[in-house]
């Protein structure tokens, strides 16, 4: 496929530089080129700014330094209509879509056609669209009955009315179907076939090497290389991404006395949608350990751990069963955080959302320490004087910088923010404690501490459950690495013996036969709880 | 039976016409709370307007008579949604309380203007060459065809000019492509930015063309409904129609000929306690027959909700500020 | 192909950022700055209309707000008294009482982020309720009957906030749209009655005039001292009770933490164990019982009677008092009563200048100039002005 390319440069990015605040560098120096008529992948772990990127041909950010050529000129996109101008539309995960509006009318919303306004004839030439490239959506149809990949595709249609030459789609298979990702496969291949330059944003390997010619791979927001994908392999593709492993001075101290704390069994559950997230998946927890969990991000891990703390609902026949230092075994299906924290099981959960679900953002910190143990005390009222207290602590001991400890957390940056969360979920002392994300946009020392802290509860003989997205970080702490894959598990490993390539692999690949240990007759017996 | 008719019809179509304004305004996402007030100021200004001229002159020419007042109301009104606008749109403030607040002002003004500029503060005042404009039917038609002329011929000629109203709304909203932007910021701000489309310009221009035709109907309501009579205690009456407005844009399920027939059934029960008891040999409370209105409006309200059906259920983004967030 | 035309970058004049919070010394500033400028325009517009100057303007609308003619005077405690209550001071007061507690009983909802636009309605028909028993069980002992009176307004002011709250819960109704239709159903129920009891009558008039049973002042016997005995005093205390009472109960308790939770995010709400139906429901019981006392206290200690106005419009105006307030209710006190001093000193301004062709309407119009400009003025404590600077313009 690449050697009948003419190479013919479409889109040249030169030297561009893009960074969010004075910590974050979403993109580094990125010189690469776009060919006319390829279908290129862009490939990166999370974070290594591969939509951001994007976002700069798409109009949505503008470069802080560095060059855009297209077809060879020197131009300025600044707006999303300056894209459509030259050519270039983005397909975004989240779709700019009106609900109520018919296909027809989304495709021309906002275009600034001379003449009378005409639908049918919109719809005539979208339907000549559909019928040239395979889509299968009606021009009449209204958004809210169509499915995702139907408002995907209306949103490749919208840009190809546009007159878009360059396709750029982010990560447009994570919301489709094994199906309807091939048919989009397919589709594409028409659009190439028809002389449009695709980009697809991805980071499944399998995708990469089934739909494009060109491989480009990111890391860290730096451009790594280009390959052809006939020369590359899923092994030299996960090198690139992932880079050569960085030793982390991350302290790891061995499991004492390891016992069960938590198992997971079967544990099933669907999204809004209907599409399954999480499908059988098993694992034991042991207090005193480490228990990491990597995979691309949307594979179910959010569900993984909500599904634990009470909040997700689950599939029949799932089940978790918490086995407390007592000895006691509860199930902790279908209980709500609030009973769960009634049956005496000490959880503590830092989310992935700390504003908007772990943290009440116009509190201060008093207020925030309070939010699980408002209950405290048999009078109506609540009992601010051991939060305050907690709020001193915390603040002590983790080092918050805040102007007072009422102020409002939404004011506080990010690593304190985070300070805040985990402080407050590690003063619980739970026998379990779960975190999403936990070092996700904080600096270096305070990633540190927060690694730190996990470890001290490790030692204290808590079952910590470590979802991270820097695999590096998650081979240094964890004791066990879960690796999940589009809501299944594709494996479990030792942390101390596996390599970085078999976690990248794994995380992108679903071996043929998934095994658990699952005991379905052990497990079986704690139903009755239900 | 057929002046219940009538009458539901003449009521039912200056309260339609006020909810056009009202629903034009809610389809670009702006819950015009300030509608009532608009209805008073617009039936204010209308009613001074026309009083003054003739005043002025000896012999009313009627082409100006009805330019200058149809203006003066549509003015009016639209000053008053264009100030609505601005609170809401430009300075992003609450669209529950800038409403409440415009309610306040337009019933305010409405009085003051008038106590002001025609200079008596009781009683009824009257203008009957702009009532006789108002209402004045269309020859032949109006009564030489019978039933039909004594239900469909026999009002003024706002009436028919709210019909062809409600129908070009209709053609605007579903068929231009000023319509579908301006639903698309009603439905959806965050795209319509996205493809282009200017939220504020859109909400601006709805707010006050809405409020435009809210405040002709106020004086649609003073000349035709109220007989030409002008007394400042109507304007509580005035006030109470125009809350009514807002329920029947909810009760149309937001659809401009959704208003033709839902007019009609409020129209029905405003004057229900007349007619009805007669034809039902029972006695029966005004109060009580004309809190049907908010009823059904409840009711549909509740139904929309549980069908689900997302058209029925209003423009999403109504009553919500649009902010683009910048990084 | 892609046509490569030349994009030019057109940078609005300004843009606007959302500010973190401001200093509470300055937001208080241009809160002043904004109150000074629509005073000045109220001044204008006076000006414009009638011709009477900035200082007259001033002292009028003083007067008519705070003034106490013949309090100071008075010779003895119980002239004075005599002449506090016929003082424009003790209206504004009465009035602001009225207000107070209709904007207490929103400050929950709207806390939880409920917008109950049906504080009007819910105050109409719990003072129904009360009517209604004051009415046909007029023989009752009187204690026993002013609380049968409470406990039944309580119940109507409660249900008519349930009602759009459990919509709100289980179908995701608009409540903005449902409680604003509650109160026409409210004030037409009233109707209602007023016409059913009026009879052939011309008006209602006070209901039980003679025996004066349910009215709060037959609690109090003749021996007590005329102050003891002023239905509005007492009427104008239990608003403070219940201010302070909702202050602390917003503050302090559980379900107040509950209320700020589920206002902020229900995902956190959920995280922390709360249920968000089980507050919403809860809360709105309150906030419209809340309002049916608020309806109680006017049929027992103020008009002694029902009609569909007697909340007089202040459910709209308490919502923009709680709004304005920030749902703190001890800032609910100084609002109302600004807000109600505004009025009546527009009202005094109306009535002295009647003569030059103001009405007593200029006093809405001269209310909702300042509102316009007090609430405007969120903006600029909400938002930051940016001016682009060429700067930005530099060649990337």
């Amino acid at each position: 496929m690449a050697e009948q390319n003419t190479q013919i440069t479409a889109i040249r990015i030169q030297n561009v530089t893009k960074s969010f605040g004075t910590k974050v560098v979403a993109n580094k120096d990125v010189t690469m080129d776009i060919y006319r008529g390829e279908i290129l992948s862009l490939l990166g772990e999370n974070g290594s700014g591969k939509t951001t990127l994007m976002n700069m041909l798409a109009g949505i950010y503008f470069p802080d330094s560095g060059e855009i050529f297209v077809n060879g000129k020197p131009v300025s996109i600044r707006s999303p209509y300056d894209a459509h101008a030259l050519g270039i539309g983005m397909i975004h995960q989240h779709f700019k879509l009106v609900d109520v509006f018919t296909a027809a009318e989304n495709v021309v919303l906002g275009l600034k056609e001379e003449g009378k306004f005409n639908l049918a004839a919109a719809g005539k030439r979208i339907k000549e669209i559909c019928d040239a490239y395979g889509f299968d959506i009606h021009p009449e149809q209204k958004v809210y009955d169509m499915t995702v990949s139907q408002k995907q595709t209306l949103e490749i249609v919208k840009a190809l009315y546009r007159g878009a030459e360059i396709l750029i789609l982010d990560e447009p298979t994570a919301v489709l179907t094994p199906q309807e990702a091939d048919k989009l496969f397919s589709v594409l291949r028409n659009m190439k076939a028809a002389g449009k330059t695709v980009i697809i944003i991805t980071h499944k390997l399998q995708e990469v090497l089934a739909i494009s010619d060109r491989v480009a791979i990111l890391r860290k927001g730096e451009f790594v290389g280009a390959v052809p994908t006939s020369e590359a392999t899923e092994l030299s593709l996960t090198e690139m991404m992932v880079g050569k492993k960085v030793e982390l001075n991350i302290e790891r101290p061995d499991p004492v006395d390891p016992t069960l704390r938590l198992q997971v069994r079967n544990l099933s559950c669907h999204n809004h949608e209907g599409l399954p997230v999480l499908q059988n998946v098993n694992f034991d927890i042991y207090g005193g350990e480490i228990f990491g969990i990597a995979g691309i991000s949307g594979c179910g891990q959010k569900e993984l751990l909500e599904a634990i703390a009470g909040l997700q609902r689950v599939d029949e026949n799932s089940e978790i069963i918490y086995d407390a230092p007592d000895g006691k075994r509860e199930s902790l299906i279908g209980k709500s955080p609030k009973k769960i924290k009634e049956m005496g099981v000490s959880l503590s959960f830092v989310p992935e959302d700390r504003l908007g679900m772990g943290l009440v953002g116009s509190m201060g910190m008093v207020g925030n320490m309070l939010l699980k143990d408002y209950r405290r005390g048999h009078t109506p009222l609540t009992e601010t004087k051991p939060s305050k207290e907690l709020a001193e602590e915390v603040r002590e001991e983790l080092e918050v910088v805040t102007p007072s400890l009422n102020t409002p957390v939404r004011r506080l940056s990010g690593g304190n923010v985070q300070k805040v969360l985990v402080g407050r979920e590690i003063a619980a002392a739970p026998a379990v404690l779960l975190t999403a994300y936990a070092v996700r946009g904080l600096d270096i020392n305070t990633s540190y501490t927060i690694y730190h802290l996990l470890n001290e509860q490790k030692k204290k003989g808590v079952a910590v459950v470590y979802v991270g997205e820097d695999l590096d970080v998650l081979l240094a702490l964890s004791d066990k690495i879960l690796v999940l894959c589009g809501g299944k598990v594709s494996g479990l490993v030792d942390a101390r013996t596996t390599t970085k390539e078999e976690i990248g692999y794994l995380m992108t690949n679903l071996p043929e036969e998934v095994h658990t240990d699952a005991k379905p007759e052990e497990a079986a017996k704690e139903d009755g709880q239900q | 039976m057929i002046i219940w008719i009538q009458k539901a019809i003449s009521f039912a179509a200056f309260i339609m016409l006020a909810a056009l304004g009202e629903l034009l305004s809610e389809r670009s996402g702006s819950l015009n709370l300030g509608t009532p007030g608009t209805l008073c100021v617009g039936a204010s200004v209308g009613f001074i307007t026309a009083f003054n001229y003739c005043k002025s002159v000896e012999t009313p020419n009627m082409f100006e008579l009805l330019v200058l007042i149809l203006l003066s109301s549509f003015a009016a009104g639209a000053i008053m949604g264009i100030i609505f606008a601005f609170f809401t749109v430009s300075l992003r403030i609450n669209q529950n309380v800038v409403g409440l607040v415009m309610t306040i002002l337009g019933t305010g003004l409405a009085e003051f203007l008038s106590v002001y500029f025609i200079e008596s503060t009781t009683g009824n005042v009257r203008c009957d060459p702009a009532y006789y404009l108002f209402t004045a039917k269309i020859p032949f038609l109006s009564d030489k065809l019978g039933i039909v002329s004594d239900l469909l011929f026999n009002y003024g000629f706002m009436f028919y000019v709210t019909i062809v109203l409600a129908v070009v709304m209709m053609l605007f909203l579903n068929r231009t492509r000023a319509g579908l932007n301006l639903r698309s910021v009603g439905e959806n701000p965050g795209t319509a930015d996205a493809a282009g489309i200017s939220v504020s310009k859109y909400r601006y221009l709805a707010a006050g063309i809405g409020s435009g035709i809210s405040g002709l109907a106020g004086i649609y309501c003073v000349l035709e409904f109220k007989s030409g009579a002008w007394a400042t205690s109507d304007i509580i009456t005035i006030e109470a129609f125009g809350w009514l407005a807002v329920a029947l844009v909810i009760f149309a399920m937001w659809k401009p000929l959704n208003l033709l027939w839902g007019s009609f059934v409020f129209g029905i029960c405003y004057w229900a306690y007349l007619y009805l008891p007669n034809l039902l040999g029972v006695k029966m409370s005004d109060d009580l027959t004309r809190m049907l209105p908010y009823i059904i409006t409840i009711v549909v309200l509740i139904v929309v909700s549980l069908r689900k059906k997302k058209e029925n259920l209003g423009p999403e983004a109504l009553g919500l500020s649009y902010f683009r967030e910048e990084r | 192909m892609s046509k490569t035309k030349e994009v030019k970058a057109k940078e609005p004049l300004f843009h606007i950022v959302a500010r973190d919070v401001m200093h509470p010394g300055a937001s208080f500033g241009i809160r002043v700055a904004a109150f000074v400028v629509a005073l000045l325009l109220s001044a204008l517009f006076v000006w414009v209309t009638v011709k009477v100057d900035l200082i007259t303007f001033l002292k009028t609308m003083f007067r008519g707000a705070f003034g106490m003619d013949k309090v100071f005077e008075a010779e003895g405690f119980e002239n004075a008294w005599t002449a506090l209550l016929s003082s424009y001071m003790w209206a504004t007061l009465k009035a602001a009482a009225k207000l107070l507690i209709i904007a207490v009983a929103l400050g929950p909802a709207f806390k939880m982020r409920f917008w109950n636009v049906g504080a009007e309605g819910q105050v109409i028909i719990g003072a129904m309720a009360a009517a209604f028993v004051m009415y046909h069980y007029s023989t009752m002992p009187g204690p026993l009957l002013l609380l049968v009176m409470l406990v039944v307004s309580i119940l109507a002011g409660g249900i008519w906030g349930l009602i759009p709250a459990f919509f709100k819960t289980k179908l995701n109704t608009n409540e903005t749209l449902f409680t604003l239709m509650m109160n026409y159903i409210a004030m037409k129920i009233a109707d209602y009655f007023y016409n059913l009891w009026r009879g052939a009558k011309s008006a209602l008039g006070m209901i039980n005039q003679t025996s004066r049973a349910g009215w709060l002042r037959s609690l109090w016997s003749g021996k007590d001292a005329a102050w003891f005995r002023n239905e509005d005093l007492w009427f104008m205390i239990i608003v403070l009770v219940f201010t302070v009472l909702m202050f602390f109960y917003l503050k302090s308790t559980k379900q107040g933490y509950e209320i700020a939770v589920v206002g902020e995010s229900h995902n956190t709400a959920r995280y922390a164990g709360i249920s968000v139906t089980k507050v919403m429901l809860r809360t709105m019981a309150i906030s419209g019982a809340i309002c049916g006392i608020c309806g109680f206290l006017l049929v027992s200690s103020q008009s002694h009677t029902i009609n569909s106005a007697m909340a007089g419009g202040f459910g709209f105006t308490a919502i923009i008092v709680a709004w304005l307030s920030k749902f703190n209710s001890f800032t609910m006190i100084g609002t109302s009563v600004l807000i109600v001093a505004l009025q009546n000193g527009s009202m005094l301004m109306a009535n002295t200048y009647s003569d030059r062709g103001f009405s007593p309407s200029a006093a809405d119009v001269i209310v909702a100039i300042m509102l316009l400009m007090v609430i405007g003025c969120e903006f600029f404590i909400k938002y930051r002005v940016m001016f682009k600077h060429s700067a930005k313009e530099a060649k990337a």
